[in-house]
């Protein structure tokens, strides 16, 4: 007897009561399905985090210089500016950065989500910032310490029913006038404390807001073709140089954030997909449980089989396919459920936390739950097919 | 040229906890080849047990048996598999046909344990239905016949893998008088076409349609010969306690 019938056999034993199969069935869809939606989430959170990041791009470096108080400690714009000179094979742009704690306000309105950071003409180097209208900030602007700024899409949105270009607007009680718009970065309306609630102005204003001349951080980018970690080295040594002491300055790399992130995600989607995976062991149980009921209500037929001249090994090959034959087809429905799931959970995160983060089930994670239900078929499928196959064929025929 | 079935001393004995019982004392007899033996004997007197040896589902305990010469006591399993497949054909009282296949289906069986390719089988199957008069009902399940129609399609499955020897154990048991002469007709017609028939009943008017008769009492044989009717039988029970 070949194993082509024994699959046949198994499906239509299997169609042949199919609320018990299904149920039956019901511990491994359970468990493929969430594996798949775990898996998927876990991709999905990946994608998420490298597309957020991918305007800002993986090689930029921060810099930030910590202040004792005393003025001594400090790296000066020229001071970075040499050293990208100097290493310029190795960093591309550069850019201070100086945040601002105050108020943005307009007319009578007042917006206390919106960062407000001073950058230098040379920061649009190192985010990729599209203007909706009006222009970038220009070495003009720094270097007179104008008070003119870039809105984000969500300001624009909110305040402004025409072009806000030329309009005034308050930053830590400072009259600014518009120049620019930045466009909306999101899929969704521009909202509040997302990118798009941002404004942007010359650092040297910014710092003079401030009230200090020193510019504690800065943005660089490392040249394309190097390594982020090798620019940040280089960087990490002048700085040293300078300031003589590793206590008083930190560089993050982005590459380094992202791999981090992409690691804990990792950890975190694979703890879980385990704790999904032994509900798979469960369904596997279930299966031999029914399988184990399924033999004695069989044993009649077995004895039949068995006179008929079914040797030892027919009856075996045809219970473990019928379970693993079962089990891979609540595999497969799992699959197909776990999908829905993914798509389901899709459409929930976007409509609750107005995020687009796609939950997509991962080629590998499918294949590994439909081989390892397969395999949980066959393996608790074993114990009732030896049972099956070691009946004494005279009692079996007078089973009742 | 030895017989077809041969029972040398055979023996069976069960252990019942302490006690052990006796099925088959020494049974010795030899059946040839194209025989129609009936092998008859009240509830308990051990007739199942000879036809579970016969039909090689149980080994001797003790003595042999030589089924076409060859000593069936020292097979293994699978061997033992394989003779049931190619040289019996069993027909039972309760039927014995599998609930979810159709009448075709359930006369392959035998063939397919034997690895005949599925276009033989069903063509052998289907000649199998048709010469027991079930033809036009491939596709029924047994669950739609009467009991005289399920036990001819166990005969067509005993018969469809042309076994050396028909063993039936209680064929008309649950069957009614009427129904019951057609399927011995049915048995006693293969018998003429060439099969060994081995019948197995409780029952002397049937075991006398058969032409020899095996009559088995407390595991002995206490009769071998001609099949007598039942008025003969009484006939010869009386001279046998006068004597
Ligand atoms: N599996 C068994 N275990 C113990 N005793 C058995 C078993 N099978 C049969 N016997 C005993 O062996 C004797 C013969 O039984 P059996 O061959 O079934 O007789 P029959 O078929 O003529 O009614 C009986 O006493 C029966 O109780
Ligand atoms: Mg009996």
């Amino acid at each position: 007897m070949g194993i082509g019938e024994s699959f046949s056999l198994a499906i239509k034993n299997i169609l042949s009561s199919k609320m018990r199969s299904f149920l039956t069935m019901l511990g491994i869809i359970i468990g493929v399905s969430a594996v798949i939606a775990i898996a998927g989430m876990g991709n999905g959170m990946k994608t998420f985090v490298k597309d957020t990041f991918s305007n800002i791009g993986t090689n930029m470096l921060q810099v930030y210089i910590f202040d004792d108080g005393t003025g001594t400690k400090s790296v000066s714009i020229d001071q970075i500016y040499d050293i990208v000179e100097k290493h310029k094979d190795e960093l591309a742009g550069v850019s201070p950065y100086v945040g601002i704690n105050g108020v943005v306000k307009y007319g009578t309105e007042s917006s206390e989500t919106t960062t407000v950071g001073g950058v230098s003409e040379d920061y649009f180097t190192i985010e990729v910032l599209e203007l909706s209208e009006g222009r970038k900030l220009q070495y003009m602007d720094m270097k007179n310490r104008q008070q003119v700024c870039l809105i984000g899409a969500y300001l624009a949105k909110e305040w402004f029913n025409g072009s806000p270009i030329g309009e005034e607007i308050s930053i830590a009680g400072y009259p600014f006038t518009v120049v620019g718009v930045i466009k909306q970065t999101g899929d969704s309306e521009p909202r509040a404390r997302t990118n798009d609630d941002r404004v942007i102005i010359p650092y040297s204003t910014a710092a003079a807001i401030n009230g200090s001349r020193q510019v504690s951080q800065f943005f660089l980018t490392s040249q394309p073709e190097v390594s982020t970690e090798r620019a940040r080295v280089s960087l990490e040594n002048e700085l040293l140089d300078i300031l003589g002491d590793k206590d008083w300055f930190y560089v993050s790399s982005m590459a380094e954030m992202l791999k981090e992130m992409d690691s804990m995600i990792s950890v975190v989607s694979t703890v879980l997909t385990i704790i999904a995976a032994i509900s798979l062991l469960v369904g596997g149980i279930g299966i031999m449980n029914i399988m184990l009921v399924s033999v004695t209500e069989r044993t009649r037929e077995i004895g039949i089989r068995k006179a008929l001249g079914a040797k030892e090994r027919y009856i075996m090959q045809q219970f473990v396919i019928e379970a693993g034959v079962t089990s891979g087809l609540g595999g497969v429905i799992g699959i197909l459920f776990g999908f829905l799931l993914s798509a389901g959970a899709t459409a929930l995160i976007k409509s609750l936390l107005q995020t687009q983060m796609t939950i997509v089930p991962a080629l590998e994670s499918v294949m590994m739950a439909f081989g390892i239900s397969v395999f949980i078929g066959v393996l608790f499928g074993y114990l009732p097919a030896k049972k099956a196959a070691r009946l004494n064929p005279i009692d079996a025929l007078h089973f009742d | 040229m030895s017989a077809l079935i041969e029972f040398r001393e055979v023996c069976r004995y069960y252990q019942m906890g302490d006690n052990v019982v006796t099925a088959a004392d020494h049974v010795t007899f030899s059946i040839e080849k194209g025989e129609f033996v009936a092998i008859v004997g009240h509830s308990g007197s051990g007739k199942s047990t000879c036809m579970n040896i016969i039909g090689c589902l149980d080994v001797p305990t003790a003595g042999e048996y030589l089924l076409n010469g060859r000593n069936v006591g020292e097979l293994d399993k699978n061997e033992l598999a394989e003779i049931r497949n190619e040289m019996l054909g069993f027909i039972f009282q309760q039927y014995n046909l599998l609930p979810k296949l159709n009448l075709l289906e359930n006369v392959e069986v035998p063939l397919m344990y034997a690895g005949v390719s599925k276009r033989e089988r069903k063509k052998r199957a289907k000649e199998a239905l048709e010469s027991v008069g079930l033809g036009d009902k491939l596709k029924n399940l047994p669950s739609q016949l009467s009991g005289g129609q399920q036990q001819r399609v166990s005969i067509a499955r005993a018969l469809v893998g042309k076994p050396s020897v028909i063993l039936a154990d209680e064929p008309t048991g649950a069957l009614d008088s009427n129904t019951g002469r057609e399927v011995l007709e049915l048995l006693k017609s293969l018998n003429n076409e060439g099969h060994t028939v081995v019948l197995i009943t409780h029952d002397n008017e049937i075991a006398s349609k058969a032409n020899r008769m095996i009559r088995l009492k407390d595991g002995r044989v206490v009769y071998d010969g001609v099949a007598l009717s039942p008025e003969e039988l009484v006939k010869a029970n009386r001279e046998s306690e006068v004597s």
